[in-house]
């Protein structure tokens, strides 16, 4: 209701305006939900092994963050501001739980790999955070690309995590032995097999990682501690 | 602006049924989805035991062309009226090993289906942080293994969890589960990995990850001999043929294969009387 009025009062926004693009460019870099925000860290540990799971657990993500900020932000004025905290999170516990059963029914390969992982997206900080820090305040429009970008934000992360684990701990991306393809193989032109680093293989590796893109990003964005 | 408490137990009372409502909506709509990937996976890990599947392939095709599968009990006697698939190891595992019930997989030739390549018999235990198990596949001769799968629940990545890849099940394949006299001596995996192949009742360890190791040794030990009365009774069935000879040229063909088995299986038989005695 209180939309319309809005939209009659002033021109309405264009539905890609300066100031919705920067929802979505934001979390990808200057404000990223992981290597800015420092939040969702246990998952980007966790589930960045190998490319094909940690691309479910990005989309997972993403979907889960998307709805809770679109159901969030639509019943925003209904939800009694005294339990909001429970109520953000049954509804997440909810979407979650439902994400679960559906890569049950068609990806079971994949639910297995990231077993627990999934049910884990509920206490993904990020999840949380957008739901308190945007979804509360702003129209449904807006909050659902707000949590696409952070959704992305998060995703390209963990994306370029795993792409560097799964080439250095396995020689391979999305299970294609790369290393192999290539010739750097027991009988490549080295004529030595390539050694999979065993550190990649472990969350210390991904912490290595994450720790050298938030260096590379921070020089990149000029950022200054406070 | 500020709610009153009925407003606050109304919206919780409200919010709990529409979302109660969305989770039993998704739950009962995928169960049966779900049932039938879970078979599906079930599937795939019991014809992995004896080949490679292929991305594409019709898993559930295969399965029902080459495999034929029963219960039998700890006596090795058939358990008629229980289906193979539907069988709970890990419930059955809690049991008293005589109270069990213990499928059998026959993977059967493409072109024979009356003639039994391997013999895939499920195993079950503990690893070092859950449970482990996987699927067995003995040879026709009921002594060399075809193939092994294993899978698990939490071991270590990169270490104990090594024993779901296919290199390290490679490693069985080959070996044989009795010695020369036909005792039983199962397939051990080693402590530290170096790449020697010692003998056919050993295989490389897995670096670092030793206790998954026993844990697999523990499970192969155990669920052959829980098999053993059953593997016995093949071979003692192996060793009389029933059927009478037929004066057909293709019939006599399959009658000199036969033959030819029939002596191994003798041999197998005497093996596994010494073992009972050992028993």
């Amino acid at each position: 209701m209180a939309e319309t009025i809005v939209a009659n009062v002033k021109p309405a926004e264009p539905l890609l305006s300066k100031r919705r693009k920067a929802l979505i460019v934001d979390p990808l870099s200057s404000d990223n939900p992981i290597t800015i925000q420092v939040l969702g860290i246990c998952s980007a540990l966790a589930v960045t092994t190998k490319m094909e799971p940690t691309l479910v657990m990005a989309i997972a993500v993403t979907v889960v963050v998307v709805m809770s900020n679109l159901i969030i932000s639509l019943v925003r004025n209904l939800i009694p501001n005294r339990i909001r905290i429970i109520v953000q999170l049954a509804i997440v516990a909810t979407l979650v739980a439902v994400v679960d059963q559906v890569l049950k029914a068609y990806f079971y390969d994949v639910s297995k790999l990231l077993s627990v992982f999934v049910g884990l997206i509920i206490t993904n900080c990020i999840v949380m955070g957008r739901l308190e820090a945007y979804a509360m305040a702003n129209k449904p429009y807006d909050s659902v690309l707000d949590g696409f970008g952070n959704g992305l934000g998060y995703s390209w992360i963990i994306l370029t995590i795993a792409f560097t684990r799964e080439l250095f701990g396995f020689g391979s991306v999305f299970g294609f032995k790369v290393f192999e393809a290539i010739g750097i193989s027991e009988t490549g032109w080295t004529g030595a097999a390539f050694p999979t680093n065993g550190l990649m293989t472990s969350p210390v590796g991904a912490f290595l990682i994450l720790g050298i893109i938030i260096w590379v990003q921070r020089y990149f964005n000029k950022y200054q501690e406070q | 602006m500020k709610q009153s408490n009925a407003y606050v137990i109304g919206f919780s009372v409200a919010c709990t049924i529409i979302l109660g409502a969305m989770l039993s909506l998704a739950a009962v709509g995928l169960q049966e989805k779900q049932a039938i990937a879970r078979d599906l996976d079930t599937k795939k890990q019991i014809l992995g035991a004896v080949m490679i599947l292929k991305e594409g392939d019709d898993v559930a095709a295969i399965y029902s062309k080459r495999i034929k599968s029963f219960v039998v009990d700890a006596n090795g006697d058939k358990k008629e009226g229980v289906v193979a698939e539907k069988v709970d190891i890990g419930r059955n595992y809690k049991m008293s090993p005589e109270a069990r019930e213990y499928p059998v997989f026959e993977f059967v030739a493409e072109a024979n289906p009356s003639e039994v390549e391997s013999y895939i018999l499920p195993v079950y235990g503990n690893g070092l942080w859950d449970r482990i198990w996987g699927y067995l596949a003995v040879a026709g001769d009921l002594n060399t293994i075809k193939g092994i799968v294993f899978d698990h629940k939490a071991e270590t990545p990169g270490l104990g969890a090594r024993i779901s890849d296919k290199e390290i099940q490679q490693r069985y394949v080959n070996k044989k589960l009795y010695d020369d006299k036909g005792a039983f001596v199962s397939v051990t995996m080693l402590k530290s990995e170096k790449g020697n192949m010692i003998d056919e009742h050993k295989v490389d360890g897995m670096s670092g990850a030793t206790m998954t190791a026993n844990g697999v040794n523990r499970m192969l030990k155990a669920y052959v001999s829980h098999y053993q009365p059953y593997l016995d009774k093949i071979a003692k069935s192996k060793a009389t043929p029933k059927e009478t000879p037929v004066m057909d040229s293709i019939q006599m063909n399959i009658d000199t294969t036969k033959v030819v088995v029939d002596t191994t299986s003798t041999a197998k038989l005497q093996l596994g009387t010494n073992s009972n005695n050992n028993n």
